[in-house]
């Protein structure tokens, strides 16, 4: 459904002595998501994941390598493609002097939808969000949960085949977060291919089928979670050592328990399974959304 | 394309009808403040000619307000585009770029149109003598689309609201002042008058002020609009599309 090939972004930035230099964002990056897949791109900040989604979304043009959806080059397909997809951006960007209803509104006018059809599924997704009581208020008056749950909304309403969600459940509170999870979940069983990134590790898990880890514009692991655990080693033993928490992992729970009998009761052991984080911290050296 | 300039006009006009009688309250202020100050009090003791002030200042004021409301009407898209990010929205979409431009730029003609109807009934109540003719219309309408293609290529170009205000402090408020609407370039150095004769204000306050006294007005002067009308689009669009790389 999605094929990156080799691409690249590069920005013109200033250096520390105010040069203008080149500085590369994205860096060679190639991968596929099937139709239907829930893909995460996990990473610090920095990595280059929302310069990826911009350049997926046709925000941004890639300085080098090819974007296919369906086997079609994004920039020779350019209007027809951008049918195809919805995109939910890590920032609230509603238009401030329309009401929530005029939003999605416009939305479907300008995917070019009919009178009744717009009407329909504006009514039919509010309703199942539960936000159709607030459809002629301004936007600015919902709740950070309300509006993130109205970008999902909006992003849905000319039933694109690919979503993008960049960091969706950013500064949500748990129970908004699960909804989304809910909502997100309930477009893939739909033959939605769902794109987001993420800098919660829980997130990634709970919903994700596969995802890749970047760091510093590059791809560094590709994988379902389970198998990015596996490689890493099943088990974990941490404890606290001389530089704070240690990590060691371990193929087998026998292997982990006996390298955690050897400590002698002062130092926290813990022996459990390896999580995503842990593949994450390894692999980027850095805790998440650090 | 039409379709998406419509929604994009759409959009605007769904604001505009909240707005309406604020905005038609707001644009009536500047005017009066110019019909009382300069025609009839500073009017009553400045030789225009063979009409009176009154009658030379109305044409001036209408190009140099349609000027600032097409102008100004334009300008929330930067803050579309750099604060709330909504113009993300349309850069997303399966719409046509230019279609974008065409529709922004209706939306701040119709505003200016408004506001121009306002002062020609403001300027008739003021005893003012003119004639509307269908080319009047159209040198209004030509007058709003070339502002509101400078104020969209601005928006594009700027990324401070700081040195957005820059704009109207540099470019537009000498032009209001100098472009023949309040006094007739002859009265300037040549230097400066050549200058000022080459900018779009300039052919539109004398195009105005012909057609509204005699019905009639200069072609070439028409066809300098006409030139800047396209080549402003054409700036307008290429720094929308740079947006992107």
């Amino acid at each position: 459904m999605i094929e990156l090939d080799s691409l690249v972004k590069r920005f013109l930035h200033k250096d520390k002595e105010a040069r203008e230099t080149w500085k590369t964002a994205v860096d060679g990056l190639s991968l596929s998501v099937g139709e239907g897949e829930i893909f995460g791109l996990l990473g610090p900040n920095g990595a280059g994941k929302t310069t990826t989604i911009r350049m997926l979304t046709f925000q941004t043009a890639p300085t080098e390598g090819r974007i296919f959806y369906d086997g079609k080059e994004l920039s020779e397909h350019e209007r027809e493609l951008k049918q195809l997809i919805g995109v939910v951006p890590q920032h609230v960007n509603f238009d401030q002097d329309l009401t929530v209803g005029e939003n999605l509104e416009l939305h479907a006018r300008l995917h070019h939808m009919g009178k009744e059809e717009r009407r329909q599924r504006i009514a039919e997704l509010l309703q199942y969000v539960e936000l159709d009581s607030v459809v002629n208020d301004r936007v600015r008056r919902l709740s950070g949960g309300m509006k993130r749950r109205l970008l999902i909304v909006r992003a849905l309403i000319h039933r694109p085949r690919i979503l993008f969600l960049d960091e969706p459940t950013v500064a949500l509170d748990p129970q908004v977060r699960r909804r989304i999870w809910e909502l997100v979940r309930r477009m893939a069983r739909e033959q939605v291919t769902v794109f987001l990134t993420t800098h919660y590790i829980e997130e990634a898990e709970a919903l994700c089928d596969r995802v890749a880890i970047m760091n510093k514009g590059k791809l560094i692991s590709l994988g379902a979670p389970l198998e990015l655990c596996r490689k890493l080693g099943a088990y974990a033993v941490e404890w606290d050592g001389s530089g704070g928490r240690e990590y060691r992992f371990f193929r087998e729970r026998k292997e982990a328990s006996g390298f955690a009998a050897m400590f002698d009761g002062q130092e926290k052991v813990q022996v459990r399974r390896t999580n995503l984080e842990d593949v994450f911290i390894e692999l980027t050296g850095r805790k998440e959304g650090i | 394309m039409l379709w998406d300039a419509w929604t994009v006009f759409w959009r605007d006009w769904v604001v505009l009808k909240r707005r309406m009688t604020k905005f038609i309250l707001s644009r009536m202020v500047a005017p009066i403040l110019y019909l009382v100050a300069f025609g009839w009090g500073l009017g009553r003791s400045i030789d225009a000619g063979s009409g009176s002030y009154l009658d030379f200042l109305v044409p001036g004021i209408l190009a140099l307000n349609s000027m600032n409301i097409s102008f100004n009407s334009i300008i929330p898209v930067h803050a579309e585009r750099i604060y709330h990010k909504s113009l993300e929205e349309y850069i997303i979409a399966p719409i046509c770029p230019q279609a974008f431009i065409v529709g922004k730029v209706l939306a701040s003609v119709l505003r200016g149109l408004i506001s121009s109807a306002i002062i020609l009934v403001l300027a008739v109540l003021f005893g003012a003598k003119f004639t509307v003719t269908p080319l009047f219309l159209a040198v209004l309408v030509l007058n709003c689309i070339i502002f509101s293609e400078i104020g969209f290529w601005a928006a594009m170009l700027i990324d401070t609201y700081e040195e957005m205000g820059q704009v109207n402090t540099y470019v537009l408020l000498p032009m209001s002042f100098l472009c023949g609407t309040f006094f007739s370039t002859q009265a300037l150095p040549d230097a400066l008058r050549w200058f000022i004769e080459i900018l779009p204000l300039t052919h539109t306050s004398s195009l105005l002020r012909s057609i509204g006294s005699t019905g009639e007005g200069e072609m070439a002067s028409v066809l300098v609009l006409l030139f800047y009308a396209v080549l402003c689009f054409f700036l307008g669009n290429r720094a929308f599309l740079r947006l992107r790389r």
